[in-house]
């Protein structure tokens, strides 16, 4: 149990590309301090979000960290629900096969429903 | 009800700021509590004591601080977010206090709602 006694279900939305803007890899802060804190931890990604996640990410041009590998190591800390639009992969050319972790591939409307049944919703 | 806030946008560059601290005044004229606003990304922007705008322009920085002091509402800082912008206790406006990203995760613990302003 968190330090407060409550989980809640969090849940962040994660629209942006990982480079370009800080969104990104600052949401992955948040998502892994709730995770520390024992929440129940889910991860949405959509729009150019989708591509935080895809494989062979090559940042040293433009001198900044590839924060990539930390998709990976949420497994150890509990963080097991990623969900992806299919809508979004599709219009960006992408498949399940193009991304770094295990994922559960769902169209809009499913993640709605998903959205729907959280308590709170952080949208980066 | 309780509110939690997050603001993500730094000051005068995007509105978010400004239509946070708008719901939060509605919501205190209207009863309800406010249990914290963090703030994070260049939203830690809207919390340093160095900021002069223009004299017939809003200071969004001094309304924050003054938030703070009328309806004790807590202003928290990311550390981190902040001091990769040069943020510090230093230059820090009153009301406001610098901590880590457990602060925002609490308020949503805590919070019957976190509304979320930025991009």
């Amino acid at each position: 149990m968190s330090e407060a006694g409550v989980a809640k279900k969090f849940m962040f939305v994660n629209r942006t590309a990982p480079y370009g803007s800080v969104y990104a890899l600052e949401s992955l802060e948040v998502v892994l301090i709730s995770a520390a804190f024992d929440q129940d931890v889910a991860l949405v990604f959509i729009e150019d979000g989708v591509y935080q996640l895809k494989k062979g990410q090559q940042t040293k041009g433009i001198e900044t960290k590839n924060f990539s590998p930390t998709y990976r190591a949420l497994e150890g800390y509990d963080v097991e629900k990623l969900y992806v639009e299919s809508e979004s992969l599709a219009a960006r050319g992408l498949s399940e096969a193009d991304l770094i972790v295990d994922v559960q591939v769902l169209p809009s409307t499913e993640l709605g429903r998903l959205m729907d049944e959280q308590d709170v919703v952080l949208s980066f | 009800m309780k509110f939690g806030i997050l603001v993500n946008e730094g000051p005068y560059q995007h509105q978010a700021s400004d239509s946070a601290y708008l719901f939060c005044k509605a919501a205190l004229a209207k009863g309800h509590a406010v249990h914290r606003v963090f703030f994070y990304h260049d939203g830690v922007n809207n919390s340093t004591r160095l900021t002069e705008p223009p004299q017939d322009d809003r200071n969004i920085v001094a309304r924050w601080s003054k938030l703070a002091a009328d309806h004790g509402v807590d202003l928290v800082v990311c550390v981190a977010a902040a001091l990769r912008r040069g943020i510090r206790d230093e230059n820090l406006a009153p009301g406001f206090r610098i901590s880590g990203l457990g602060q925002l995760v609490e308020t949503g613990i805590q919070s019957d709602r976190l509304v979320v302003f930025g991009d």
